[in-house]
C-alpha cells in the first residue's frame, strides 16, 4: 500500500509548478493541468482530478500552490458547481458521468446551477411538483428512453449562465413526496428551457426563474435510481450548506469590516446608544469568525462536528443586525440608496456596495439555503436530539397532498 | 497536524481529553449535588476530600507551575479543561482562585532563588496550600486595584474562608499573609453563589508586616494584572462547561417530560430555544479556546482574546442557566433541583473579574472604537 503522504503531494506539487511555471501558462491551461495531475482535489479518485489522498492533505497543495502565485479556479463564480453537483456527481454518478463533467466543472470551462426550489416548495423542498415523464425506450416500463420534463423552478442564481444545471423533479405522484423524486443533469440549452431575470428587493436580478416546457433529458443524464433523488438531493444541500457557512475571514472580514471602519472615521456619528450595539455585535462576529475556524481545523483533522448548520444561523442574523446598524450611524446618508438600477451580477458581492444594499440583501441570508426556522429544527432534531414535528404529510401520495 | 498559519489551536489535544476525563470521573464520582448542598447551607462548602483529590491527586493544582517548582509544567490550555469540568459540576473548589489567579500572580513575582515565592508556589503545587489574591473578586484586569491601607476591609473575596495564606497588596508590593495570623480576619458573607464563597477580609498593618514580602510595588501590580487576566480568560472555560450542562440537562427533561400528550421538547417554541443555546455553547466554545491558547502560547492577542471570551461567554452561561431555570417549569425553581446553582454561579460569574460591560470598554480600547467624545486610540 502506497499511502500518498504530505511530502509526496508537495513533490507532486513542485511538479506541476516546475511544469507549468504559473508566469508563463494561461492560467486556463494551468488548472486543466493541475486537475490532470490528480492536485484539484486531492481525495477524489485518480483521473478524476483526485489521488484517493486523505482530504486533509490538500491543504498542503493549497499552500505550495498559493505561495508560487499560481491561478486559482474563482470558487464564487463556479461555487455551485464546486460545492454542489461535484460532490452530488462523485456520489452518485456514473463514471461516464464523472468522466464527462467534472473536469470542465473544475477548471470553471462549464457554469452549473441548480433547479430546486419551486414556488410551491421553498422549505418543503420535497413537495416539489415539477413532471419528469419517460417516453419511448426499450423496457417494459420504458426504461432507457428520454424524460420530459414540465414545470417551473425558481430563486436559480447562474442559470442565465449555466451551460448545466442539477434538476429534481416528480418521476411518480402516486407515492409519498420524498419517493417519487428522480435527480436529473438538465442541459440548460435544451429546447424548451426559458430562463427569466428575477428582479428583488435590491433592485438587481441575481436569480432566475426558469421555466421547463417539454425538456428532453436522455435517461443517461440521471444521477442515481429512478425514485432516488431525495437521497441524491440530500448529498447535495448538505454541502450546499457547508460552502455557505465556510468562507474563512481574517478578523472584521465579514459585514462588521465596513461598520467598524465607518466608525472609526467618523466620530460626528458616534452616539453611547450604537456604540454599546457595535461592540456587542464587534463581539459576537469575532466569535462567529473563530467558530467558523474551529470547525475547519475539526475538518482538517478528520472530526466534523455539527457546527456548519450553525455557522449559516449566526453569520444570517449577524449580517442583518451588523448591516441595520451600519445604516442607522450613517444617518441622513443612511436615508439614501446607491442604484437601483436593474442589474444581473455575475457574482454576489455582499460587502462591496453601499449599506443600504447590504442591509437589504442580507434580508436573503436567513431565507436562502434553508430558512432559519427550518435550520433551528434540524439543529434540535438532528444535534439535540429532541422530538420530531408531528407530520401528516409522511405516508400520503403526493398527489393527495394539500397545494 | 498545523494549521496553515499562526491561526490559534480551537481543539482539545489528546492529552486535554484524558485528563478531562480524570477531572468527570473524579467529580461524578464525588460531586454529587445533593451533598454539596448540605454543605452550602452548613456553612463549610469545600468537600476538602475531593480537594485534595483533584489538587494533588490528579495534579490539577500544579498544571501552571513549571516542573522545577514541584508542579506539572503544563499549560492554561490545560487548566481550561480543568474548569470546564469544575463549571459543568458547579463544583465548590478554590481552583479558579488558588490555582490559577494567585498562582499565576506568584508567577510574576519572580521565582528565581528558591526564595519564598517560589517555596510558596511548590506548596501551591502539591494542593497542600490554598491562597487567594486579597482583592474583590469582582476585579477586571484594568479595574482599580483595592484600598491597599492597612486594616481596611476588602469585601468579597473569594474562597478566603478556605485559604491558607492571603496574597496582600501593600504601598510597597506583595505580601503573603497567613490566614492564621493575629490581626488577620476573615468574616463569611452570605454569597450569591453558594458555591464560591465570599468574605471580607482584613489585614492590620502589623500583619502585614508580619507577612512575607514578595515582590516591590510595580512588580506586584504587573503581577496582579496578569493574574486577573489569566483568570478572567480562563473563567470563560468555567462558564462554557457550565453553560454546556445547563443545555444537556434542559434537553434531557424536555425529552422526557410530557405535557398535551407529548414531548414537551416536541413543541417548536422550545426547540428553537434549545437549538438558538446550542449556537451559543458552541460559540461560546470556539472564544473560550481562544482565549485558552493565546494564554498558553503568551500571543500578543491575550488582552483582546480574553476580553472577546468575558464578553461573549458570561452572557452565555447566564443564558443558558436561565432557559435551563424556565425550561424545566416549576422543579427548576425547587431546592432540590441543581439548576439554582448554576443559575446563581452563572450571574455571579458573570461579574466576577469584571462585568460584560467592562470587557467591552476593554474591547473599544483594543479595537480602536472609542465611544463618542474619545479620540480613536
Amino acid at each position: 500500500m502506497n499511502a500518498i503522504d504530505a511530502a509526496e503531494l508537495r513533490r507532486r506539487t513542485r511538479d506541476l509548478l516546475a511544469a507549468h511555471p504559473p508566469a508563463d501558462t494561461e492560467p486556463a491551461d494551468f488548472l486543466k493541468a493541475r486537475f490532470d495531475a490528480g492536485l484539484a482535489w486531492v481525495h477524489f479518485p485518480a483521473g478524476l482530478g483526485g489521488l484517493d489522498a486523505p482530504r486533509s492533505l490538500q491543504s498542503v497543495v493549497d499552500a505550495e500552490l498559493a505561495a508560487s502565485g499560481a491561478p486559482d479556479n474563482d470558487p464564487r463564480r463556479i461555487g455551485i458547481g464546486l460545492g454542489m453537483a461535484a460532490p452530488t456527481i462523485l456520489g452518485f454518478g456514473t463514471d461516464e458521468q464523472k468522466r464527462r463533467f467534472l473536469r470542465p466543472l473544475w477548471v470553471g470551462d462549464e457554469v452549473w446551477c441548480q433547479l430546486f426550489s419551486e414556488p410551491g416548495a421553498g422549505s418543503d423542498l420535497a413537495a416539489l411538483g415539477t413532471r419528469a415523464v419517460r417516453e419511448g425506450g426499450s423496457g417494459a416500463n420504458g426504461e432507457g428512453g428520454d424524460w420530459i420534463v414540465n414545470g417551473q423552478k425558481v430563486w436559480t442564481s447562474s442559470a442565465h449562465l449555466a451551460r448545466w444545471a442539477i434538476l429534481i423533479a416528480r418521476t411518480d405522484p402516486a407515492l409519498p413526496k420524498h419517493r417519487g423524486i428522480t435527480y436529473f443533469i438538465c442541459d440548460m440549452t435544451a429546447p424548451g428551457v426559458d430562463v427569466r431575470p428575477l428582479r428583488q428587493i435590491t433592485g438587481e436580478a441575481e436569480f432566475n426563474e426558469v421555466f421547463l416546457t417539454d425538456v428532453r433529458i436522455p435517461d443517461a443524464h440521471r444521477l442515481g435510481a429512478v425514485g432516488d433523488g431525495w437521497k441524491v438531493a440530500r448529498t447535495t444541500l448538505m454541502n450546499e450548506r457547508v460552502s455557505i457557512g465556510g468562507a474563512r475571514l481574517p478578523r472584521e472580514g465579514g459585514m462588521i469590516g465596513p461598520v467598524s471602519r465607518t466608525w472609526r472615521e467618523r466620530p460626528e456619528l458616534r452616539t453611547h446608544q450604537l456604540h454599546q450595539r457595535l461592540l456587542a455585535l464587534w463581539v459576537e462576529a469575532e466569535v462567529a469568525r473563530l467558530t467558523g475556524e474551529r470547525l475547519r481545523q475539526q475538518l482538517a483533522v478528520g472530526r466534523p462536528g455539527p457546527e456548519g448548520s450553525g455557522l449559516k444561523l449566526s453569520f444570517a442574523r449577524l449580517n442583518q443586525e451588523i448591516s441595520g446598524l451600519e445604516v442607522e450611524l450613517l444617518g441622513d446618508e443612511g436615508l439614501l440608496y446607491d442604484d437601483w438600477t436593474m442589474r444581473r451580477p455575475e457574482l454576489v458581492d455582499f460587502t462591496g456596495r453601499e449599506a443600504g444594499y447590504r442591509y437589504l440583501r442580507s434580508k436573503g441570508n436567513s431565507i436562502e439555503g434553508g430558512t432559519s426556522e427550518v435550520l433551528l429544527n434540524i439543529v434540535a432534531e438532528r444535534v439535540l436530539g429532541l422530538p420530531a414535528e408531528p407530520r401528516d404529510d409522511k405516508d400520503v401520495a403526493w398527489k393527495d397532498l394539500a397545494r | 497536524m498545523s494549521t496553515l498559519d499562526d491561526a490559534p489551536d480551537l481543539l482539545y489535544s489528546e492529552t486535554e481529553d484524558d485528563l478531562r476525563a480524570a477531572v468527570r470521573s473524579l467529580l461524578t464520582g464525588r460531586g454529587d449535588i445533593p451533598a454539596a448542598l448540605d454543605r452550602a447551607e452548613s456553612g463549610a462548602p469545600y468537600d476538602t476530600a475531593l480537594w485534595t483529590s483533584l489538587a494533588a491527586g490528579i495534579g490539577a493544582a500544579g498544571l501552571l507551575v513549571p516542573e522545577p517548582l514541584g508542579g506539572q509544567g503544563a499549560s492554561h490550555r490545560e487548566a481550561a479543561v480543568v474548569l470546564e469540568e469544575l463549571g459543568r459540576a458547579v463544583t465548590p473548589a478554590p481552583y479558579l482562585t488558588s490555582s490559577v489567579i494567585a498562582t499565576h500572580t506568584l508567577l510574576g513575582c519572580g521565582t528565581g532563588d528558591g526564595g519564598a515565592v517560589a517555596k510558596l508556589l511548590s506548596a501551591l503545587a502539591e494542593g497542600r496550600t490554598v491562597a487567594v489574591l486579597a482583592v474583590p473578586l469582582s476585579t477586571g484586569p484594568d479595574a482599580p486595584l483595592p484600598d491597599t491601607a492597612p486594616g481596611a476591609a476588602i469585601r468579597a473575596v473569594a474562597d478566603a474562608a478556605i485559604a491558607d495564606v492571603l496574597l496582600v497588596i501593600g504601598h510597597d508590593g506583595l505580601y503573603a499573609v497567613e490566614t492564621a495570623a493575629p490581626g488577620v480576619t476573615v468574616r463569611a458573607q452570605t454569597p450569591l453563589d453558594l458555591t464560591r464563597p465570599l468574605s471580607t477580609v482584613t489585614v492590620d498593618a502589623a500583619a502585614l508586616t508580619a507577612g512575607t514580602r514578595l515582590a516591590d510595588a510595580g512588580t506586584a501590580e504587573a503581577a496582579v494584572r496578569s493574574g486577573l487576566l489569566t483568570g478572567a480568560g480562563l473563567l470563560a472555560s468555567e462558564q462554557l462547561g457550565l453553560a454546556e450542562w445547563c443545555l444537556e440537562e434542559t434537553v434531557r427533561h424536555t425529552r422526557e417530560r410530557h405535557q398535551f400528550n407529548r414531548p414537551v421538547g416536541s413543541f417548536q417554541a422550545l426547540k428553537h430555544r434549545m437549538a438558538q443555546l446550542w449556537l451559543e455553547v458552541v460559540s461560546a466554545r470556539a472564544a473560550a479556546r481562544n482565549a485558552a491558547d493565546a494564554l498558553a502560547t503568551d500571543s500578543s492577542g491575550v488582552p483582546l482574546a480574553v476580553a472577546v471570551a468575558q464578553a461573549y461567554c458570561g452572557r452565555v452561561a447566564v443564558h443558558a442557566a436561565e432557559e435551563c431555570v424556565q425550561l424545566h417549569g416549576g422543579i427548576g425553581m425547587t431546592w432540590e433541583h441543581p439548576a439554582h446553582l448554576y443559575l446563581k454561579r452563572a450571574k455571579s460569574a458573570e461579574i466576577a473579574l469584571g462585568s460584560t460591560g467592562s470587557h467591552r470598554e476593554r474591547l473599544a480600547v483594543l479595537t480602536a472604537l472609542p465611544a463618542p467624545g474619545r479620540p480613536t486610540a
